[in-house]
């Protein structure tokens, strides 16, 4: 099968895989770690990028990461598109938190009621 | 009878983005048994050696996630007495009618401040494990099918508010506190570690601002050997792995952690310890964060705070 060259326009990084793999897959299997690593399974919304050019297939990714209006506009989650051309993309996700920030995030919460 | 009142983890009710993929995944990867289908088109499950109709339920929609994790409880009378205490306790609770959930009885529901919602049941049908209750064979065919773990163990809930909710649980239910990672200030805890009956824990909490939220739900396995078995079943079917296989410094568990095909991560989960109520909490300092959770690694993954659903 083809290889795609994927480019990340925020560090020029660039590397070549097959439309097998998800974009986060195959920067993963190198070992590169430029956008962010998650759930890989559209879940959890860490490997949110913006693609700027090239073409790709999609599975369903979870709503509350990525809008319909998101996906129009090409941003989507990195574990859940497979290049079908060379791609360039932009990374937007990141990893949430850190330690020092969790005495502050206490008793802050009101949570409103919940339907199911 | 000394185990009273709240029994066990009964039942999770999750969300998945693709129904039919998870039903291939949960039922063939995992090795759950599929016991049923409803109206809402929610699919049931349970272990092979779980006795109850199901104890894992999932339901397609566009976000990932939890929506509720039950509980049983030993009587109606009991069910009883937990609605009104919860509601003296000033949480608001709601009744849903037996049989709204596949061979279920009534359940009471209730939010809990960290933003989760929690079920209390008594009446589940007994459907047994394939094994007669007369001079049972050890095992059966299933036993064998994928990962195929004993029951649903736990889970790991993120939202803040997390001593709010664990005093409901200790002053309403009668859980009980096993560990606990304090921060800096030496007063906030970071996670806590909570248990029912004498399991090292049927219910535990991280402080997270987003209220919620899920880390993952667990399910126990018999040996380190079984736990070594899964990761080569999650190698061969292509299953992301988070961590593992490793041991927990809090709780002494073997695991791994992997995730689900919609992003939800569960835990197969060997050992801890038995744990009583007279027991002191054991204690750890954040500093030390990273042996409590992944014992080998002494440090967390970027995943453990960040990545949930």
């Amino acid at each position: 099968m083809d290889k795609h060259r994927i480019t990340i326009e925020d560090t020029c990084e660039s590397y070549l895989q097959s439309g097998l793999q998800t974009v986060l897959a195959g920067m993963a299997a190198l070992g590169r770690k430029h956008i962010p690593v998650g759930c890989h399974g559209g879940g959890c919304g860490v490997c949110k990028i913006q693609v700027t050019a090239g073409t790709y297939e999609k599975r369903v990714m979870s709503r509350a990461h990525i809008s319909a209006e998101d996906e129009a506009s090409d941003r989507v989650l990195a574990c859940r598109i497979w290049p079908t051309s060379d791609l360039r993309l932009k990374v937007l996700g990141k990893m949430g938190k850190s330690l020092c920030c969790e005495t502050a995030a206490s008793g802050t919460a009101n949570p409103s009621s919940k339907k199911l | 009878m000394a185990l009273t009142g709240v029994l066990r983890p009964g039942h999770v009710q999750m969300r998945v983005l693709d129904l039919e993929e998870s039903v291939k995944f949960y039922g063939d990867v995992l090795g759950l048994v599929e016991t049923g289908r409803d109206a809402q088109n929610r699919v049931y499950f349970k272990t092979w050696d779980e006795r109850d109709h199901n104890s894992f339920i999932i339901r397609q929609a566009d976000k990932a996630g939890l929506d509720f994790y039950a509980f049983k409880v030993d009587s109606k009378a009991s069910l009883d007495k937990f609605e009104a205490d919860l509601r003296a306790y000033g949480v608001s609770t709601e009744r849903i009618p037996a049989g709204e959930m596949l061979e279920t009885g009534e359940r009471v529901r209730f939010e809990i401040p960290s933003g989760h919602l929690i079920e209390l049941y008594a009446e589940k049908k007994d459907v047994g494990n394939g094994l007669p209750y007369v001079n049972p064979e050890a095992w059966t065919a299933l036993a064998e099918k994928g990962i195929a773990p004993i029951r649903m163990d736990h889970i790991l809930l993120y939202g803040p508010d997390i001593e709010k909710s664990q005093k409901i649980f200790e002053d309403v239910l009668g859980f009980y506190l096993v560990e606990h990672v304090v921060l800096e200030d030496d007063t906030t805890d970071l996670a806590i570690w909570l248990s029912c009956a004498t399991k090292a824990h049927d219910l535990a909490f991280v402080r997270h601002p987003e209220p919620g939220k899920v880390h993952h739900v667990a399910f126990q396995l018999e040996s380190w050997e079984r736990v070594l078995r899964a990761a080569d079943i999650m190698t061969m079917n292509k299953v992301t792995i988070d961590m593992g296989p490793t041991r927990h410094g809090i709780t002494r568990g073997t695991t791994i952690y992997a995730f689900d095909p919609s992003g939800n991560r569960f835990e197969t989960y060997c050992g801890g310890y038995s744990s009583y109520p007279d027991w002191q909490p054991i204690k750890w300092t954040v500093d030390e964060v990273g042996r409590g959770i992944f014992y080998h690694d002494r440090k967390l993954n970027d995943a453990f705070l960040s990545v949930v659903t």
